[in-house]
């Protein structure tokens, strides 16, 4: 069994363009378990992928709102009851003056959201991936453009993969060991 | 650093001279964002250079600069254990005169702040695509300037060691802050600011920390840049999740460049001061910030772009850009000035009238003028484009203006205080040992600010192989096989 050793294989593209119509492919091919790397976002390349939409925002609404909710409850809470104080002849619930705190923490908290959601829905920091032990792979951040597809893929077939993948115009196939 | 080769791949400065790349933009004739015959690699090789020169060879000139720049910030630790020592009383401050240059650093530095959140999050969002090689600098610069802004509002409270009362943390005496003061609005304000910049910041630097690991050839670097790059690998499933992370930042952002002066200028507005209780604060702090912010910018990416080598990023296009908002702002508030004294006439108040007269007459009147002369006089030559496309004339103009806006805030702080309701409160403030105070915040940032250019990667890569006319896969260059066509061929546009 040679192919229980190997975690996936990595092909090398040369442009933007190449990448696009490569990932059309392996897509319509049916392949899931797999993946485009690039230097930069490339415009259109996740629907290119059949990639689904991120569930980042809802994340974002939802724990920014609760912290919005908590916040407002909180200024509340120690101006009106733990706290009760008249100043500048302010009503104890004095709603307009609690809005800059009140804004200020519901950003806040939107943005610490968005911050951690982003890396823990990408798995990361993830130390070690089988495509870093690829020399190629370094330029994967620098100018060229990768696809992989990994072995776990109930389509995966060594050989018919990597003639999909050098039909796609890849400039070089290789094997990832895990 | 200061790379001999980098003149071997950048363009002279006349806006007239284009790079030799296809234009491929929407309008006919837009100058294309990076000059030169510049490809993906090329991008990461200019940017890298800058970070990749070895320790022991990292230029004699930065490394003075450097140094000089530790050397008063070290200085300032030195002030502010005397401060804390002694107290306040080292400064001039009087009474009335209870603010003055410890509030006028303070909103001077968060107002220079501004202009790298507007750059990031406002111009993100308008989609304006030149953003992307000044963005990295002017962000690192906000982050710095609110960090400078924060040392001098912090200190300013005379018992430093009790400043965690200025959260709300829970206590034995079952005190709570007053959410309804603007001083407390302006440590969530200030504090917010400066988590979410700095989040905004290094989410935009992880893809660029990720080529650095990658290209590393020494094991301290491959390291350092490995652990802040969290394992990026460039995967399209990653950027997808990211650049809706970036986006929601941004859009969050955004309105902190209008809140975060508008909540410092409550600082003034909300108290019942002739000079400081005026509706038109928010709007003309802002405008300020924005200004004093772009002019720092200029001031620090000029001489940057031409030592680092990074003309063709940094081109002639960007520097009219920001002259052109700079000549907006600094309309917008050379208009605010004149309204304020419109609205001192208009109100009848004797004790309002009095105080605008007294800032433009009274013993001031230098301040007010310097103010004057450097903001409003001076952007206004920018109507010129020869001055505007003029490296030399936007350096000389930004410094005036960054001296112009601080001068605006000592205006604003110390004249509207030293004339109080009682003739027999009148004194005049003089500084005594301030200027170290000044001279320190300048060390904290220069000192940040060179750190951040030697190690950092200084301009955002991947965001600008992203604006490239070759970024886009159906760029007219390429045929629709995907294979690069040699660019002078590409006759029609193909689109998606």
């Amino acid at each position: 069994m040679s192919e229980s050793k190997i975690w996936g294989l990595l092909a090398q593209y040369e442009n933007p363009a190449e990448i696009y119509h490569a990932s059309e492919k392996v897509r319509d091919a049916g392949y899931e378990k797999w993946d485009a790397c690039a230097p930069f976002p490339v415009h259109g390349l996740d629907k290119a992928m059949g990639a689904k939409p991120s569930k980042l925002p809802w994340a974002v609404l939802l724990i920014g709102l609760t912290g919005s909710s908590l916040m407002l409850f909180f200024e509340s809470y120690t101006s009106g009851y733990a706290y009760p104080f008249i100043v500048g002849g302010k009503p104890l619930f004095s709603l307009p003056a609690f809005v800059p705190v009140w804004y200020e923490m519901s950003v806040l908290s939107s943005c610490l959201t968005a911050f951690f959601a982003n890396w823990i829905m990408s798995g990361l920091p993830e130390p070690y991936h089988p495509a870093f032990a690829s020399k190629a792979f370094e330029r994967v951040t620098d100018d060229k453009f990768f696809i992989m597809i990994e072995a776990e893929d109930a389509k995966f077939d060594l050989e018919k993969t990597k003639a999909l993948l050098a039909d796609t115009g890849a400039t070089l196939v290789e094997e990832l060991k895990p | 650093m200061a790379t001999a080769n980098a003149a071997a791949v950048n363009l002279p400065d006349d806006p007239n001279v284009r790079g030799d790349v296809v234009l491929d933009e929407p309008v006919a004739g837009r100058e294309p964002l990076v000059r030169g015959q510049h490809d993906f690699h090329s991008v990461t090789e200019m940017v890298c250079r800058v970070n990749e020169v070895p320790l022991k060879k990292t230029p004699m000139p930065f490394v003075f600069g450097t140094l000089l720049a530790s050397a008063v910030f070290a200085m300032f630790g030195g002030y502010i254990g005397y401060l804390i020592w002694v107290g306040p009383g080292i400064w001039g401050n009087n009474n009335p005169v209870g603010w003055a240059w410890d509030i006028v650093n303070f909103v001077f530095w968060v107002g220079i702040g501004h202009a790298g959140t507007l750059i990031s999050a406002i111009l993100y969002l308008f989609r304006q695509k030149w953003r992307t090689s000044i963005n990295r600098y002017a962000e690192a610069m906000t982050i710095f300037a609110v960090l400078a802004a924060s040392s001098c509002v912090a200190l300013h409270t005379g018992r430093v060691w009790m400043d965690y009362y200025l959260f709300p943390l829970p206590n034995q005496m079952g005190l709570w802050p007053n959410f309804r003061s603007p001083l407390e609005w302006d440590v969530f304000a200030v504090n917010t600011y400066l988590i979410v910049s700095l989040l905004f910041w290094y989410t935009g630097m992880v893809p660029d920390f990720a080529t650095l690991r990658d290209r590393a050839t020494v094991k301290w670097r491959q390291l350092f840049y490995g652990v802040l790059a969290l394992g990026w690998r460039g995967s399209m499933r990653h950027w997808v999740t990211y650049e809706k992370a970036y986006q929601i930042l941004a859009a969050f952002s955004a309105p902190l460049v209008l809140s975060v002066h508008t909540i410092v200028s409550f600082d003034f507005a909300v108290s019942q001061l002739p000079g400081w209780h005026t509706t038109i604060f928010p709007p003309y702090f802002v405008a300020g910030a924005i200004f004093s912010g772009f002019a720092m910018v200029q001031t620090l990416m000029l001489p940057a772009r031409h030592w680092l080598g990074l003309k063709d990023l940094v081109t002639v296009k960007h520097i009219e850009n920001m002259n052109k908002v700079i000549l907006l702002t600094g309309s917008l508030v050379g208009y605010a000035y004149a309204m304020e004294f419109f609205v001192a006439a208009y109100s009848g108040n004797q004790y309002e009238s009095f105080t605008f007269i007294n800032r433009a007459t009274g013993p001031y009147w230098w301040s007010y003028w310097i103010m004057l002369s450097c903001n409003v006089v001076t952007p206004q030559l920018f109507w010129f484009r020869k001055i505007r496309t003029s490296v030399g004339w936007s350096f000389v103009l930004s410094i005036f203006v960054n001296i112009g806006m601080w001068f605006e805030r000592f205006v604003i702080t110390v004249t509207s205080l030293h004339r109080d309701a009682l003739v027999s409160s009148w004194d005049y403030f003089v500084p005594v040992t301030e200027a170290l105070y000044l001279l320190g915040t300048f060390g904290l940032f220069f000192t940040l600010f060179l750190l951040f250019i030697r190690f950092f990667p200084v301009i955002a890569m991947s965001e600008v192989k992203g604006v490239m006319p070759q970024a886009n896969p159906h760029w007219s260059g390429y045929d629709k096989k995907g294979h690069h066509a040699p660019a002078h061929a590409a006759v029609e546009e193909v689109h998606p």
